[in-house]
């Protein structure tokens, strides 16, 4: 096994165990390490939207972009860059986040609910990877939100200052409503994400990645790296005995397609919600406001009624399912088609 | 013969593998790519490895970094 496979197989799988023990240290279950849950529960703490128990700026995202800071401050791959299609990586986001809280979990919570005997979560998977396909076709034929440039060099420190301040003030119980959120100790929750953000940010890991570089480019490095995330949490499940197999046709074609959303947007705004965060921590700028979408799509979800409950999918959740797909398909081939055109000119 | 050049900065990935694929699709014997990023030069490195060829990186001092891509 080649050197860098295992370290990107290492991070699965330590991404899989922070997420059982996560669970087990008081996370909602199947919660674990999800991205887009954590994004909806800082919005919460801001009272951004009014769902009482998912109000708590949670110290996995502070950890995480802490991490990925730390590390790319340490092998000098820290840079404030930003400037490449900032809205229409803001409307992706916001998508993402849509997709992602009508089926209930970002991608990784996807193969955490897998892994969970969870078999709906196998329409999503098919949805997800379906997006994917799609975002990755658009991508071969030369779609790209255009360059990013180096920013003034501040830019990349405001985001992570903002977290940081929420983290504090809601573990302190000053924001959001902490006694309602279950959580996991916060020391728990931030030392296992500030290991996550590190290694992820050195074995660039990234849910979406997976899938695409196998469309793209046939290379597997990124996918063993989710692989290993769903063998890590189904044998933790097992051990735990959390893990019960079920599986309905119920709402199967709401959970393809909102999946199907979030592979597409992600694809298109280069990387899962997990892999925003470790650029934003680089000094992104086009990655925060990508999470700043998704922050805005969490509240938006939850005050219209588009959020899905664990036992309905609701009529706005598939309305706004249906305008996002063909929000992100009109994305794709404007774009597109006007890229193929510069590619043409530059002989390629 | 002209060495085909890319200009991939400011290019976060994919973008810059799939212009190295355009350009190795087309069979050249030499290639040179410019990204600025280190995720970037990565890739294209290990694509451009897979697919046979050499790949020599010079940096320079304004984050430039050249892959020379050779049979």
């Amino acid at each position: 096994m080649k050197k860098e496979n295992s370290k990107i197989i290492l991070t699965g799988a330590i991404i899989g165990i922070a997420a059982v023990i996560l669970v087990a240290l008081g996370n909602p279950k199947n919660m674990g390490f999800c991205i887009a849950c954590f994004i909806r529960d800082i919005t919460g703490s801001l009272k951004l939207h009014n769902v009482e128990k998912l109000q708590y700026a949670r110290p996995e995202i502070f950890a995480i972009l802490l991490g990925s800071f730390i590390i790319a401050k340490i092998k000098k791959e820290y840079k404030s860059t930003g400037g490449s299609s900032p809205i229409i990586r803001f409307v992706l986001g916001f998508f993402i986040m849509i997709g992602a809280l009508v089926f209930l979990g970002c991608p990784l919570r996807m193969v955490l609910r897998l892994g969970g005997g969870d078999g709906k979560a196998i329409f999503a998977l098919f949805g997800f990877i379906a997006g994917i396909y799609s975002g990755s076709k658009f991508l071969g034929q030369g779609f790209s939100l255009g360059r990013t440039y180096k920013i003034e060099k501040n830019n990349g420190y405001i985001f992570i200052s903002i977290i940081s301040f929420l983290t504090i003030l809601s573990a302190l119980g000053v924001i959001g409503n902490l006694d309602k959120t279950t959580h996991a100790p916060f020391i728990a929750s931030f030392t296992f994400a500030i290991i996550v953000g590190i290694m992820a940010q050195r074995t660039r890991f990234c849910m979406v990645g997976g899938y695409r570089d196998i469309f793209l480019f046939k290379d597997f490095k990124l996918f063993y790296g989710s692989l290993s995330l769903l063998i890590v949490v189904l044998i933790g499940n097992i051990i735990t005995n959390n893990f019960s197999f079920s599986i309905t046709m119920t709402n199967a074609i709401w959970f393809f397609l909102s999946m199907g959303l979030v592979g597409f947007a992600a694809a298109l705004a280069g990387g899962c919600p997990l892999r925003q965060l470790i650029l934003a921590g680089e000094g992104n700028s086009d990655s925060i406001i990508t999470i700043i979408g998704m922050i805005f799509g969490a509240a938006i979800s939850h005050n219209f009624a588009i959020a899905s409950s664990p036992t309905t999918v609701n009529t706005n959740g598939k309305i706004a399912v249906i305008i996002g797909l063909l929000i992100i398909s009109a994305i794709a081939l404007i774009i597109t088609k006007q890229k193929k055109e510069e590619l043409k000119k530059l002989g390629l | 013969m002209d060495i085909k050049k890319i200009d991939a900065r400011g290019q976060s990935c994919p973008i810059p593998v799939v212009l190295a694929k355009k350009a190795i699709d087309k069979n050249p014997k030499k290639l040179e790519i410019i990204v600025d990023n280190v995720a970037a030069k990565e890739n294209v490195t290990r694509f451009a490895k897979t697919m046979g060829y050499n790949v020599n990186i010079e940096e320079n001092d304004i984050d430039d970094i050249i892959l020379k891509i050779e049979k």
